[in-house]
């Protein structure tokens, strides 16, 4: 038990701890100084991000904290630089957003500061009641930002939408917790893996797996959970949307690993066939109910819905080449992600956001780099090599053949290619088709985002082996 | 000279050329130029530093030569470059076929001139890529690769159903690879490594070598292209832009036969052996029936596209005829085609550019006004009917003798595809050049430019050339044929099915 007299060792625990203690004297200088405090607030918001980072990386020690309840190991590390970095990006392209659509507020940067928290104490939880209190904290936070822009309808029809299921999702993970506590006894993930592996695994922890499985399941946005992304994604003001789409989905798939590996393991069989489920109806889904779309932003839901089936069949693959799949899957597409969003927010014209695919038509010729770099990401989106994004789904898939799911496999490569389709379409439109009048010009920091991420996407291919050792290293903590 | 990677420079050149593209700026007609002898340099510059690897190249050396090897992605996955006897011409193919290109479209590429010289720089670092990779993933990196820059040739510069086309082509292809790509990961975690000639010492179980073969027969039979899966390429021939089409028909289409030569053959031979029937059969129904589709066509590059079709069955007959005669033939089928048929390519766009129609209906009379023109298409189309001289005869006969060995039946049908492709070939070159010139368009057409002379010379001079002296190419290929036969009888009769082995 732990002494509660003596503090905890804080060490592993020091980059949350600066965000949030950061976070608050964020919030105390935007609530003194008030709606004029916000471009400084935002600055330090960033800021406090690269420095909860650098932290992370060179000072924050491996370590188990707070009586076990806490882990920082190579995995949460790697996990948690993917969330610090998505954050930090969605702070910064907000920046003229915000200011244009004149819903500029001092609580916007805290309220991302406080989920990024909620994430890092996600993938860092090493027990069931950390879980929920690092998910709650982010999800509650994100509530309010997909509804930031109050005046809007749409927006705030999003964070009701959102708020309700994801409460409901909640719910249904605590529950699923709480049949796990009750049958093996312990919150700790350690003590609920060796109590698993110490007898046949009873029908209640089956259960309860299952009603966690489908709580995270939500938060990654897999089918049959998927139902809120569409709609949260096109109501979200678009800066929240490209936040929604990047960092949270690593935290939660994190998540997903730690729980599954880290406490479930010898349960493995069980949740195998339920994770393997979602991942083929994510990916099918995603592929085919994304060729309709006409909008931009429902269209990326439903890539993100199908990009999270690639990543969760590493997952289902259950070994450690499947983890590692996992993470360098989630580091790429986050890449993609923030690369696609810089091309959408950079859609104003006369003053006006437009979110139409058709708007579009003849991007080459009006703006021939935005152009070139936003297609180079969708054919990396599509898993073309010799882009960055098939090395990502070159990594899940090699896990699930040495796991003999040959099945599962040929699927996902199938609904990659109708998958194809539609980032065809994109890149047709910007290509082939007649302009359709140039946008207002990219604005710095989005051309920052955009430049990095086509950097990326296009160099990975030279820098493949460093990163992929680099999850490897991260995948060894389960195994 | 051993230490310089040929290679890896001979694949990076071309985009060195399109980095170099980027900083031209502007769209007037001096950047153009500026565009176009940027391109036409590297091209040249990479075929001449190309051949270098021809004159080094030890013939008696049936392994890979001028290998490059670096880390990549960790394990046993690395950069690893090589040449052997088979992949080696096909690397002259490409960059030989390079500056005829870009001359091609020098005046045919109205729009976006830099880009296009991009795309099509990229591209053939891909495709030299695709040649030199002796690594599996890098091969298959390099094969997909270059889907992106032909999609964009296609869709960007093509004709009215572009965008049908391009999507057809894009999407046909990327379904026959990724089931390979399911294939190559397998043989991953098999073998532990996906260096190539480690792969092609390796003894897959039989059970496997079968799934294997499948998998990677679904990604070439695409690329080749093979009955019945063959529908996308007359569409992609037809809106693609001339150089377009050369590339297509020249390069492309050689990386299936490649493929099967290098990977479904010598990896898998028990499968093969068990699929060769299979293989007869399509390439059978290939040459006749595509041949008789090109008999009732009323667009030239259609004509072209389904001939190619069916000079690509004598090619697949061939390889899994798998005799010395058989798989040089099909080789040499492979490189021939290669000229001849980019060159009945450039031919269309010669009078395409004038006309701005292929319709065979819209042309006649042709010889009165273009002698010069008559007598290049002559060459090409006596080239593609096979007769002896041309270098059509050496890779078509050579095949038909190694399939007779195997089986008569296969040989007497596919026999009977060279009348028909006598037939529509004729049938094409009376009406275009001869009848009367009746049409008032055609009353003022003029014979072949200076430029167009240039780049259908060599052509012409190759084809006559390796047609009366092919065994230039057959030192090459030899000594890498038969040690890939000796180790597929090898490891057939290990097997205990040599039986199925004909001699």
């Amino acid at each position: 038990m732990m002494d509660l007299a003596t503090l905890p060792s804080l060490t592993p625990f020091l980059p949350e701890l600066i965000l949030a203690v950061g976070a608050l004297v964020l919030l105390m200088i935007g609530a003194f100084g008030g709606e004029r405090a916000t471009p400084l607030v935002t600055t330090l918001a960033v800021l406090l991000i690269a420095v909860a980072g650098l932290v992370l990386l060179f000072k924050a020690e491996d370590g188990v904290t707070f009586g076990g309840a806490f882990v920082l190991d190579p995995f949460a590390r790697f996990m948690k630089v993917l969330a610090l970095i998505g954050s930090g990006f969605a702070i910064v392209m907000s920046v003229n957003y915000v200011k244009r659509e004149k819903i500029a507020r001092f609580e916007y940067p805290v309220l991302i500061l406080l989920a990024t928290l909620g994430m890092l104490m996600m993938i860092s939880a090493n027990d069931l009641i950390a879980v929920y209190l690092g998910l709650e904290l982010q999800s509650l936070a994100l509530y309010v930002v997909a509804a930031s822009n109050r005046d809007s309808v749409k927006s705030t029809e999003a964070g009701m939408k959102y708020f309700v299921l994801g409460a409901l999702s909640s719910g249904m993970l605590l529950y699923g917790m709480s049949l796990i506590y009750g049958f093996t006894g312990h919150t700790q993930f350690q003590g609920i893996a060796t109590t698993l592996s110490n007898g046949p695994i009873a029908i209640g922890v089956v259960f309860g797996l299952v009603f966690v499985i489908a709580g995270v399941a939500f938060k990654v946005s897999a089918v049959p959970f998927h139902m809120w992304t569409p709609d949260v994604y096109e109501g979200a003001p678009t800066p929240v949307t490209a936040f929604f789409a990047a960092a949270p989905k690593a935290a939660a798939m994190a998540l997903f690993v730690r729980v599954l590996f880290g406490s479930l393991g010898p349960a493995a069989a069980d949740w195998q066939q339920v994770v393997t489920f979602i991942a083929v109806a994510s990916m099918i889904l995603g592929a085919f109910a994304a060729i309709g779309q006409r909008n931009i932003k429902r269209l990326m839901a439903y890539s993100s819905i199908g990009h999270m089936g690639f990543a969760l069949v590493g997952l289902a693959a259950g070994n450690e080449a499947g983890v590692q799949g996992v993470v360098l899957y989630m580091a790429i597409y986050i890449a993609m992600t923030l690369g696609a969003f810089a091309v959408i927010l950079f859609m104003r014209r006369k003053g006006q956001m437009v979110e139409e695919i058709s708007d579009l038509a003849g991007l080459s010729r009006s703006h021939p780099v935005v152009a070139f770099i936003f297609a180079m990401v969708l054919f990396s989106l599509a898993g073309i090599p010799p882009l960055a994004g098939f090395f990502a789904k070159w990594y899940v898939f090699l896990a699930a053949i040495e796991a003999k799911l040959y099945v599962l496999a040929v699927i996902g490569v199938l609904s990659s290619v109708v998958g194809a389709f539609y980032y065809l379409r994109i890149i047709k439109i910007m290509y082939f088709d007649e302009p359709a009048g140039a946008f207002e010009p990219m604005t710095g920091e989005l051309r920052f985002v955009l430049g990095l991420s086509g950097i990326f996407v296009i160099l990975y291919v030279v820098f493949a082996g460093p990163i992929g050792q680099a999850a490897s290293v991260a995948a060894k903590t389960f195994f | 000279m051993t230490d310089w990677p040929i290679l890896s420079t001979v694949t990076f050149l071309p985009t060195v050329g399109a980095l170099l593209i980027l900083l031209v700026r502007g769209d007037d007609a001096a950047s153009r130029r500026n565009v176009y002898w940027i391109a036409l340099w590297t091209t040249i510059v990479t075929f001449l530093v190309s051949l270098l690897i021809w004159i080094d190249f030890d013939n008696a050396n049936a392994g890979f030569q001028f290998v490059e090897r670096t880390e990549w992605l960790g394990g046993r996955i690395g950069y690893s470059m090589g040449v052997d006897g088979i992949s080696m011409l096909f690397v002259i193919l490409t960059t030989f076929l390079m500056p005829i290109c870009v001359v091609a479209s020098k005046y045919s590429v109205k729009k976006r001139f830099a880009e296009y010289m991009i795309a099509f720089l990229i591209l053939e670092t891909l495709m030299i890529g695709v040649f030199c990779a002796t690594d599996l993933l890098l091969f298959y990196v390099f094969f997909e690769g270059g889907l992106i820059p032909m999609f964009l040739i296609i869709g960007i510069w093509g004709g009215a159903r572009r965008v049908y086309a391009a999507f057809k082509f894009f999407l046909y292809t990327l379904l026959g690879s990724v089931l390979m790509l399911l294939a190559i990961m397998a043989m991953y975690i098999q073998a532990g490594t996906t260096d190539i000639p480690t792969l092609l010492q390796f003894q897959f179980p039989a059970s496997m070598q079968t799934w294997l073969w499948i998998a990677f027969f679904a990604s070439f039979a695409v690329k080749m292209p093979m009955w019945p899966v063959h529908t996308w390429l007359p569409d992609a021939h037809v809106e693609a832009p001339t150089a377009g089409s050369v590339i297509l028909a020249g390069v492309l289409l050689k990386m299936g036969g490649y493929g099967f030569l290098r990977f479904s053959l010598p990896m898998f031979p028990i499968a093969s052996a068990d699929f060769a029937p299979f293989i007869y059969t399509l390439s059978v129904i290939a040459i006749i029936y595509t041949s008789l589709v090109a008999l009732m066509q009323q667009d030239m590059k259609k004509l072209i596209a389904y001939s190619s079709v069916a000079h690509m069955g004598y090619v697949t007959m061939g390889i899994f005829a798998m005799n010395p005669q058989g798989v040089e033939g099909a080789i040499f089928q492979m490189l021939s085609h290669g000229i001849v048929s980019g060159a009945l390519f450039l031919c269309v766009g010669v009078i395409y550019d004038r006309m701005h129609t292929r319709e065979i209906a819209a042309y006649g009379g042709l010889v009165n006004r273009m002698p010069f023109y008559a007598f290049a298409f002559l060459v090409f189309t006596m080239a593609n009917v096979g007769l002896p001289g041309t270098s059509g005869f050496v890779g078509e006969f050579l095949t038909l003798i190694g399939i007779f060995r195997v089986n008569t039946w296969v040989a007497a049908f596919a026999t009977t595809g060279v009348i028909l492709s006598a037939s529509y070939a004729l049938w094409l070159y009376r009406k275009v050049i001869f009848g009367v010139l009746d049409k008032a368009a055609l009353k003022s057409i003029f014979d072949l430019s200076r430029r167009e002379v240039a780049i259908l010379v060599p052509l012409i001079v190759l084809t006559i050339f390796f047609g009366v002296y092919p065994i230039p190419v057959f030192n090459v290929t030899g000594q890498a044929v038969d040690n890939l036969i000796t180790n597929y009888q090898a490891a057939l009769s290990a097997a205990g099915k040599l039986a199925l082995a004909a001699q």
